[in-house]
C-alpha cells in the first residue's frame, strides 16, 4: 500500500512529456496557459491583418483596394477575432498561467477540462475563417450580427459562424468553471479571499460574468439558426418576430462581455503599478469592491447600445443613469493607481511604461464613454467614428496594453530570462504613438459625422482618415517587433532572478525562475 | 519688438519647419474637428450639452492626469528613493466616491431635461413615413399621396476613381425630401428589409429603421437650405451608399412641389393604359434595373455566385411569365429578394422586361415581354 502511494508521489515530480504530444495531451497549467497565448497572438496578427486591410481601404476616399463586400466582411472577422480569438483567450493564457501560482495551488481544479477548452478553440476559429473560401464570402454583419441581417439576408456561411461561436462559448464557459471552481477550492492555507491577489479576484469576478452571459450569446446565435433552417421567426417581423429583441439578447451578452474583456486588466495593472511604485496598493479592498460594483452594474445597462432603436422615454432616462452610475466605481479604481504611485519610488520599465499609458488611455476611453451616455448626445454620436475611437481607446491601449505588459512582466518567470529592455521600450513607443495616431483622430471623423462600418466616405473627412491609416500601419507592424522580443526571450537572455522585480510581491516571486513545470505540489505557508 | 519676434523663431524653428512642411495639406479639412452646431432648437440644446459634457471631461481629466504626471517626475526611485507607506484613508475615498457622483447628476439632470423635450412627440403639421430598403430611403407623404424613392446620386466612376470626385461625392441624391421651413415635421421611420438608421447630423435627429416597427422623431427647421445625413446602421454592402438629403423650403415653393410633383403621379398612371413596344419597355426599363436591381443582380446579369441568383439565363426570366411577375410582386420568402410590389405598374413590366429581352435571353428564353396591363391583371383580386 505505501508502495503504490510512493510511486504515485513520484509520479509528480517528472517533467513535460517529449514531442508534439506534450502539447496535445498536456494538463499542466503552464503548458495550457503557453498554448492560450500562443494562440491568442496568432489570431492578434491575423485580426490584425484585417485591420491593416480596411485603414488601406480608407486610407482615402473611393474604392481601391476591396470590394464593399468584402470590406463588411474584414470589420465583422476582425472585431469576431479580436474580441473572441485574441482578448479572450490572452486573459486565459494569463489566468491558467498565474491564478495557480498566485494563490499556491499546484495545477488547475480540472486539468483534462483545461486541455479540452483550450483545444475545441483552433478548430473554432478554423471553421469561421474557412467562410472567408466559401461561397457568397464570410459573415459581413458586423462582430454584432443584428438580425435580419445576419439572419434573412446572411450568406450561407452565416451557419459556420454559428457553430463556431457555439465551440467559443463553450470554450469559455469550460474555461470560467475552472477559474471558479481553482479559486474556491485550491487556495493554500491562509489565502483568504480578502487576502488573494488583484488579480485573481478580477479573474474571480470575469469567471462569473462568463458564466452567466456565455449562454445568453449561445442562446442568440441558436434563436438565429432556428429562424434561418428550421422556419422560426423569432426577429423575423413578416413571421410576428421581433428585430429588436435581439438587440437585447446580444447586448445583455455584449455589455458585461466589454468588462469580461476590461477586468483582468484592472487585475494586471494593479500589480504592475505596485511593485514599480515600490508602494502598498492604495486601497485593495475599495479595488475589490469597485470590480464588483462595475461587475454588478454591467447587467442593467446593456440597452445604452440601443439608445436609437426607439426606447420608451423611462427606459432610455434609466439606461442612461444607469450607465453614468459605472463612472463611479471606475473613477474609483483610477483615483487608487494613481493614489499608489503618489509618492512612491518610481521606475518604469517596460511594464510600468504599458501600466502608465494603460491608466491615460483607458481614463480617456471611460470619459469618451461618459459622452456617450449621455442620451440626446448619444443621439448624434451613435455608430459614428466617435465610438469607434471610443472601444477602440478601452480595447487598444486598454485591453492589449495590459496583456503587453503581463507579458513583459511575466516573461522573466514563465520564461526564465530576462527580455531586451531596450527593445521592450522602442516597442513601447511606437505602440503608444501608433494607438493615438491611429484612434485620437477618429474622435474627430465621428464627431465630424462619419459613420463606423463605412467602405467609403465624404471627401469632408478625408485628411484625419489618411493620418488614422498611417498610424494603423506604424502600429501593426511595430507588433512584429514584439514576436520579436518574445521570441528572443524564450530563446536566451540574462538570467532572471526568483523575484525578478525589486518591488514584486506575491507567491509567485518565490519559485524559481524559470518556474517549474510543478509548482507548490505541497501548499505553501502564508500568514 | 523685432528681438523677440526673431528669438521666437529660433526658439520654435521645429515647429515653424512642421508648420511649413504641412501646409501643402492645410485645408479646411483639418478643422473638421468638433460636431457641427445644429439648426433647430433641438439640435442647438445637444451641440451645447455635447460641449458641456466634453469640458468637464477635459477638466477631470486635466486633473487627474496632472497629479498623475506630477508623480511620474516627482516620485521616481532617483528623486524619492524611500516611498511612501501611506494607504487607505476613508476620508479621501468617500471623497472620490461623493464628488464624482455629484458631477454625474450635474451632467445627467440637462441631459434629461433636453431628452424630454425630444420626445415631446405630438402629430406634426406634416407626417412623412420615411422606409429604408437596402440599398435607398422612401419617402411618402401622409398628408398629400405624395411618394418616391431617393438613391444615391454620386456616378460609380466617382466612386471607382476613373473621374475626380465633385463636391458632394457620396452626400447627394437623386430626389431629395422636401419639407417647408418653420413647420414641424414628423417622421414615421420604419424599414422594409433589414434595420437601417435614419441620421440628420443638422436636426440632431438619428432614429434606427427597423422592419415591424415605426419609429418617430421631428423636427421644426427655420432656415432654408439643404441639409445631409446618412444611413447609420449596418445594412449591407451598399451601406456608405444611401444618403440622405433634405430641401428646406419656404411654404409657398413648398406647396408648389406638392402640386408638382401630383401632376407628376397622374402622368405615370396615365402610361399604364399606354400601348408599349417592347423597345419602349426596355429603354424605360434599364435604368429602372440600375436603380433597384444593379446592386444584387449586377449590370451583367450574373448576380454574385452563392449570394444574388443570375438573370441572364435564368429559366423564370427566359420561359415563365408568371412566376418572373410573382417573385417580383411577392418577393422570395426567406430570401434577400424582397416584393417590389410599391413600384408603379409602368415601372415593374418596363424592368422585367428590360430582364427578358437582355444578355441574350430573349433569344435563348420565349422572348415574351410584360405590359402593364399584365401587372394590373396579377393585382386583381383571384377567384
Amino acid at each position: 500500500m505505501s508502495a503504490v502511494i510512493e510511486n504515485h508521489h513520484d509520479d509528480h515530480d517528472h517533467g513535460p512529456a517529449k514531442g508534439i504530444t506534450r502539447w496535445l495531451y498536456t494538463t499542466n497549467h503552464k503548458d495550457i496557459g503557453t498554448l492560450y497565448l500562443w494562440f491568442s497572438f496568432a489570431m492578434f496578427l491575423i485580426g490584425g491583418a484585417m485591420a491593416m486591410i480596411i485603414r488601406a481601404e480608407l486610407f482615402q476616399p473611393g474604392m481601391q483596394i476591396v470590394e464593399p463586400e468584402f470590406y463588411n466582411q474584414m470589420i465583422t472577422l476582425h472585431g469576431l477575432i479580436m474580441i473572441f480569438g485574441g482578448v479572450m483567450p490572452a486573459f486565459v493564457g494569463l489566468a491558467n498561467w498565474l491564478v495557480p501560482m498566485m494563490i499556491g495551488a499546484p495545477d488547475m481544479a480540472l486539468p483534462r477540462m483545461n486541455n479540452l477548452s483550450f483545444w475545441i478553440l483552433p478548430f473554432a476559429f478554423f471553421i469561421l475563417l474557412s467562410s472567408l473560401f466559401m461561397e457568397g464570402g464570410a459573415p459581413n454583419f458586423g462582430w454584432t450580427f443584428y438580425a435580419p441581417l445576419s439572419t434573412t439576408y446572411a450568406p450561407p456561411s452565416v451557419t459556420f459562424f454559428i457553430f463556431s461561436v457555439h465551440i467559443m462559448g463553450a470554450s469559455s464557459i469550460m474555461g470560467a468553471i475552472n477559474v471558479v471552481v481553482t479559486i474556491m477550492n485550491m487556495r493554500a492555507p491562509g489565502v483568504t479571499l480578502m487576502k488573494m491577489p488583484l488579480f485573481v479576484w478580477s479573474w474571480l469576478i470575469t469567471a462569473y460574468l462568463l458564466i452567466a452571459v456565455m449562454p445568453v450569446l449561445a442562446g442568440a446565435v441558436t434563436m438565429m439558426l432556428m429562424d434561418i433552417h428550421f422556419g422560426t421567426s423569432f426577429f423575423n417581423a413578416a413571421g410576428g418576430g421581433d428585430p429588436v429583441l435581439f438587440q437585447h439578447i446580444f447586448w445583455f451578452f455584449g455589455h458585461p462581455e466589454v468588462y469580461i474583456m476590461i477586468l483582468p486588466a484592472f487585475g494586471i495593472v494593479s500589480h504592475i503599478i505596485e511593485t514599480f511604485s515600490r508602494k502598498q496598493l492604495f486601497g485593495y479592498s475599495s479595488m475589490v469592491w469597485a470590480m464588483l460594483s462595475i461587475a454588478i452594474l454591467s447587467f442593467v445597462v446593456w440597452a445604452h447600445h440601443m439608445f436609437t432603436v426607439g426606447l420608451p422615454l423611462a427606459a432610455e432616462i434609466f439606461f442612461m443613469w444607469a450607465t453614468m452610475l459605472i463612472a463611479v466605481p471606475t473613477g474609483v479604481k483610477v483615483f487608487n493607481w494613481v493614489a499608489t504611485m503618489f509618492r512612491g519610488s518610481l521606475t518604469f520599465e517596460t511594464p510600468m511604461l504599458f501600466a502608465v499609458a494603460f491608466v491615460v488611455l483607458f481614463t480617456i476611453g471611460g470619459l469618451s464613454g461618459l459622452m456617450l451616455a449621455i442620451v440626446p448626445a448619444d443621439f448624434q454620436y451613435h455608430d459614428t467614428y466617435f465610438v469607434v475611437a471610443h472601444f477602440h481607446y478601452v480595447l487598444v491601449p486598454g485591453a492589449i496594453f495590459s496583456i503587453m505588459a503581463a507579458v513583459y512582466y511575466w516573461i522573466p518567470k514563465w520564461s526564465g530570462n530576462m527580455y531586451d529592455e531596450r527593445l521592450g521600450k522602442l516597442h513601447f513607443w511606437l505602440s503608444f504613438i501608433g494607438v493615438n495616431v491611429t484612434f485620437f483622430p477618429q474622435h474627430f471623423i465621428g464627431l465630424a459625422g462619419m459613420p463606423r462600418r463605412y467602405p467609403d466616405y465624404a471627401l469632408i473627412f478625408a485628411d484625419w482618415n489618411m493620418v488614422s491609416s498611417i498610424g494603423a500601419f506604424l502600429f501593426g507592424f511595430s507588433q512584429l517587433l514584439f514576436l520579436f522580443i518574445v521570441i528572443k526571450t524564450v530563446m536566451g537572455g540574462k538570467k532572471a532572478t526568483d523575484q525578478v522585480w525589486e518591488g514584486a510581491k506575491g507567491l509567485e516571486w518565490t519559485v524559481a525562475s524559470p518556474a517549474p513545470y510543478h509548482t507548490f505540489s505541497t501548499p505553501p505557508k502564508v500568514d | 519688438m523685432l528681438f523677440n519676434l526673431l528669438s521666437f523663431l529660433k526658439r520654435n524653428t521645429f515647429l515653424i519647419a512642421l508648420l511649413l512642411l504641412v501646409s501643402p495639406f492645410m485645408q479646411a479639412d483639418w478643422f473638421a474637428l468638433n460636431m457641427t452646431r445644429g439648426s433647430t432648437d433641438i439640435s442647438n440644446e445637444v451641440f451645447e450639452l455635447h460641449m458641456l459634457i466634453f469640458w468637464i471631461c477635459v477638466a477631470i481629466g486635466v486633473i487627474v492626469f496632472s497629479v498623475m504626471f506630477y508623480s511620474m517626475w516627482a516620485h521616481t526611485k532617483k528623486k524619492n528613493p524611500v516611498p511612501a507607506r501611506f494607504h487607505e484613508n476613508h476620508k479621501l475615498e468617500i471623497a472620490w466616491t461623493i464628488i464624482p457622483f455629484l458631477i454625474l447628476i450635474a451632467m445627467a439632470v440637462p441631459a434629461s431635461k433636453t431628452l424630454v423635450k425630444i420626445y415631446d412627440d405630438e402629430a406634426g403639421d406634416i407626417n412623412i413615413q420615411v422606409t429604408g430598403y437596402q440599398w435607398k430611403w422612401q419617402y411618402r407623404y401622409l398628408e398629400d399621396d405624395v411618394s418616391f424613392f431617393s438613391n444615391l446620386s454620386t456616378d460609380l466612376d466617382e466612386i471607382y476613381n476613373l473621374v475626380p470626385k465633385g463636391e458632394n461625392y457620396l452626400q447627394e441624391v437623386d430626389e431629395m425630401v422636401v419639407i417647408p421651413a418653420g413647420k414641424k415635421v414628423r417622421f414615421l421611420i420604419t424599414a422594409n428589409d433589414v434595420i437601417h438608421s435614419w441620421w440628420l447630423p443638422a436636426f440632431a435627429i438619428k432614429q434606427d429603421a427597423i422592419p415591424g416597427f415605426v419609429n418617430t422623431a421631428w423636427t421644426i427647421v427655420d432656415e432654408p437650405g439643404i441639409y445631409r445625413g446618412k444611413c447609420t446602421e449596418l445594412c449591407g454592402k451598399n451601406h456608405g451608399f444611401m444618403p440622405i438629403v433634405v430641401k428646406v423650403v419656404e411654404q409657398a415653393e413648398y406647396d408648389e412641389w406638392v402640386f408638382a410633383k401630383k401632376q407628376e403621379a397622374i402622368k405615370l398612371a396615365e402610361l399604364t393604359t399606354k400601348e408599349w413596344t417592347a423597345a419602349e419597355l426596355v429603354e424605360r426599363g434599364e435604368s429602372i434595373y440600375e436603380v433597384n436591381c444593379v446592386a444584387c443582380h449586377q449590370t451583367s446579369g450574373q448576380g454574385i455566385s452563392g449570394i444574388f441568383p443570375a438573370l441572364a439565363g435564368s429559366d423564370i426570366v427566359m420561359n415563365n411569365k408568371d412566376r418572373n411577375i410573382e417573385i417580383l410582386m411577392e418577393g422570395v420568402q426567406g430570401a434577400a429578394m424582397n416584393s417590389f410590389s410599391y413600384l408603379s405598374e409602368v415601372e415593374l413590366a418596363a424592368v422585367i422586361t428590360y430582364t427578358r429581352q437582355s444578355w441574350g435571353n430573349a433569344e435563348k428564353g420565349d422572348g415574351e415581354i410584360v405590359i402593364p396591363k399584365d401587372i394590373v391583371d396579377y393585382k386583381e383580386p383571384k377567384i
